[in-house]
């Protein structure tokens, strides 16, 4: 199965996502923002970052890269396709997910481990999953507040679209005795504690925690990430 | 050179994390008068020669595709700026 990572000028995190990859079980390809081909791969992830310095708006350049030419399409015709952060907020400027992302309303850059709720375990990307399970990956970003008018939040809620969800914590202490700060609220405003959406195929999702940094022992604060991967190799393979 | 100059603001019902900082300091200026502060952003397309209609209509086309997202901004003004950026004549 050959996964492809798109880079983009200032991808932060393809690497880690290519080696998600393969510790999954698939072939990683390098995907480059300046070619209009997908190399045939079975699925693409695009990596989180700031592409092209997140100028003008988070996501908003690399929408019009040759890659995404060839992208959008074939994620109509059901191409596996997981943005992750910045992937996020491209998949939204690109209007491959609806609503958008701006800056976190405490207006600060935040880098936690964060608890999700896995809200749809349907999609390519979510099937190895259970609807319900709580998992616990990286959430780190700038622009991470997830806003889209009460129609379309509506929809989403309605036709199952909201694929994961911030767990909003009680008051606890933190590992150095600090109390959590977001204690009674989500970490970013995201409206509806909304971390993650699919499209009405399942096949395009875009979230904005970090499941490609939480797939090896010793690094991160699960393995919960890795089954991002394994839901889409095995989708893949069922085709 | 001719300059158009297109104003984006963030829609009035989106929260601005920007403005809201802005409007946060102020006071501690003295600034005790502003209830509320909003901040945007203006781009200045330059072109070679006059703005002519069809770089006008350019212009609205580029702001509404990419200088701003439908989704969380209005383009404000998409409009003829008189006298250029830092010209001398």
């Amino acid at each position: 199965m050959r996964i492809g990572v798109v880079t983009f000028p200032g991808s932060l995190d393809d690497h880690d996502a290519r080696r998600a990859v393969r510790v999954a079980g698939g072939e990683p390809v390098s995907l480059w923002h300046g070619d209009d081909s997908l190399r045939d791969v079975d699925a693409v992830v695009l990596p989180g970052g700031f592409s092209y310095g997140d100028y003008l708006r988070a996501g908003a350049i690399a929408r019009f890269a040759p890659v995404m030419s060839a992208l959008v399409p074939a994620a109509q015709s059901g191409l596996p396709v997981l943005g992750i952060c910045n992937g996020f907020q491209i998949l939204c400027e690109s209007h491959m997910l609806p609503g958008a992302m701006i800056q976190n309303d405490h207006r600060t850059f935040i880098c936690r481990d964060q608890r999700l709720r896995v809200e749809n375990a349907t999609t390519a990307w979510t099937s190895d999953f259970q609807r319900g399970d709580e998992i616990t990956i990286v959430l780190k970003n700038q622009d991470g507040q997830y806003v889209a008018d009460r129609r379309t939040l509506d929809e989403l809620e309605g036709e199952g679209r909201v694929a994961f969800r911030y767990v909003v914590e009680g008051p606890r202490a933190l590992d150095d005795d600090k109390y959590d700060p977001f204690a009674g609220r989500n970490p970013n405003g995201s409206y509806r504690d909304i971390a993650g959406i699919t499209n009405e195929r399942g096949n395009v999702v875009g979230l904005m925690p970090h499941p490609e940094h939480a797939i090896e022992r010793g690094y991160g604060p699960s393995l919960d990430g890795l089954r991002f991967f394994t839901s889409v190799l095995k989708s893949v393979v069922n085709l | 050179m001719g300059n158009v100059v297109v104003d984006v603001m963030l829609k009035s019902e989106i929260l601005d994390p920007q403005g809201q900082a802005v409007a946060g300091a102020l006071p501690r200026l003295g600034f005790n008068q502003f209830i509320d502060v909003r901040q945007g952003k203006r781009f200045v397309l330059s072109v070679e020669g006059e703005v002519t209609q069809e770089v006008l209509a350019a212009a609205r086309e580029a702001a509404e595709t990419m200088l701003s997202n439908p989704v969380i901004e209005d383009v404000v003004s998409v409009r003829v700026q008189a006298q250029p950026v830092g010209s001398q004549a």
